[in-house]
């Protein structure tokens, strides 16, 4: 089924409109909307860390990876990134597979397992969305041997600070402050469990000619690795629909949504 | 019917965990008119017994002691119970493992840019010695129930414990029971 509406926003465009099934619900999304908004749209939950409202999606947590249908029936349903995913007509999607939840399991105690995430001592303890996935995907214990990563702190800049050991490397920062910032201050180097996000030419944020101080990092970051400096254990709260609401300030003049 | 064997074991923790545990207040003597309470650091009893039904291990495995009991509570216990965050990740008794080895610590702490030092501490037999890793329990014996939280809660552990003694050792992913931290 196709048809055509038009949209209040974009006045005079034409916006078409797909049919989907996801997790057996006939679900009409806009064309070029990801899966994961549609889903999140008709009330059906997608875990994710890497994806924050406001900006570009990349895929990198592969928390939201969906099972695509429709194809060969005797071959295993192909994954794809729920937010990576545009919707298309006809397409059959599942979102909670027993091998999607347990997919899910192992990249969170992954996560746990890479660096030293103690939660006990953390600046984010009650407001940490990795903390938060682990409940969510039912971890109880991680099942695979913690590499105890040597992580470096960088306490140079005035306000605030990063603690490596509690990265999970999602690239909100760098986004956010490419995208929303424009200052690109952010970026990430090397490879696998060497990859870390750096400043600038991967030198100390105090030294940083690019950083604006505006904050945005902080308030992006899922986890106690970008924070006010000062704040101690389970202090690190912040409001990240913040970010949203500027882009949305921006984009469609909304500044009182 | 026999009453249960009950025990609680502290390992490398900071004893958290078994304050926890005493926060059950009056609980504790619907719960001493159910089990037999048959070790604890809270009570003189200096050998781990045989046939133990439940038991609760709080703290990681961070020294040869710890590794020495840890087994020995495997072979005489019926269901073992990981209590708390160190049980279970290590936590902040793991604080250490990114830093070295115990040897590259040690020297740090007892030798390196202080002026009074009466060396490493060494009492062979009564100290225990470092393992190269603290680990978390499970990577020594197998576990069958994890009870996370630093520490868990005393609502936490009497909702597990009632579990236990009605015989289910499963808790529904999502559950906020599951909470480390």
């Amino acid at each position: 089924m196709m048809l055509r509406i038009r949209s209040a926003i974009n006045e005079g465009e034409h916006m078409t409109v797909r049919t989907l099934m996801i997790d057996g619900q006939q679900i009409s999304a806009q064309e070029g909307q990801s899966i994961l908004d549609t889903a999140r749209e008709a009330g059906i939950p997608i875990p994710t860390l890497c994806h924050l409202e406001g900006i570009g999606d990349v895929g990198a947590c592969r928390l939201c990876l969906v099972e695509v249908g429709g194809g060969d029936p005797t071959r295993t349903r192909p994954l794809r990134p729920a937010c990576m995913l545009m919707v298309a007509e006809g397409q059959e999607i599942y979102t909670n597979t027993p091998r999607l939840r347990e997919y899910r399991r192992m990249i969170v105690e992954m996560l746990f397992a890479e660096r030293n995430h103690v939660c006990a001592v953390c600046v984010a303890n009650g407001h940490c969305e990795l903390q938060d996935l682990a409940v969510a995907v039912g971890m109880d214990h991680v099942r695979y041997p913690y590499l105890a990563l040597q992580c470096s702190v960088d306490i140079t800049h005035d306000r605030f600070m990063i603690d490596h050991n509690r990265c999970v490397m999602c690239t909100r920062c760098v986004r956010v402050c490419d995208e929303i910032e424009g200052a690109h201050t952010w970026d990430v180097a090397g490879r696998g469990v060497d990859s870390r996000v750096i400043i600038d030419l991967n030198q100390s944020w105090g030294t940083s000619p690019t950083c604006t101080s505006c904050g945005k990092c902080m308030l992006a970051c899922p986890t106690g690795a970008i924070v006010r400096q000062g704040a101690t254990v389970a202090e690190m709260e912040r409001d990240r629909s913040r970010l949203g609401w500027l882009v949305n300030a921006r984009e469609k003049k909304q500044w009182n949504a | 019917m026999e009453r249960l064997k009950f025990a609680t074991v502290w390992l490398g923790g900071c004893s958290g965990c078994h304050m926890s545990f005493l926060d059950l207040d009056e609980w504790l003597f619907d719960l001493a008119s159910l089990v037999d309470i048959v070790y604890t650091p809270i009570a003189d009893v200096k050998e781990y017994p045989p046939q133990v039904d439940i038991a609760l291990i709080e703290g990681a495995v961070a020294n040869e002691d710890h590794l020495r009991m840890i087994k020995l509570v495997r072979q005489n216990t019926r269901l073992l119970v990981s209590f708390g965050d160190c049980a279970i990740t290590g936590n902040v008794t793991a604080l250490r493992n990114p830093l070295g080895n115990p040897t590259t610590i040690l020297q740090q702490i007892y030798l390196q840019g202080i002026t009074h030092t009466n060396g490493i501490p060494s009492e062979p037999g009564i100290v225990p010695a470092l393992l190269e890793r603290v680990v978390p329990l499970h990577a020594v014996v197998p576990i069958d129930v994890y009870l996370p939280g630093c520490p868990p809660s005393a609502a936490r552990i009497k909702a597990a414990l009632l579990q236990l003694l009605e015989g289910e050792s499963n808790k529904p992913a999502g559950s906020e029971a599951l909470r480390f931290g």
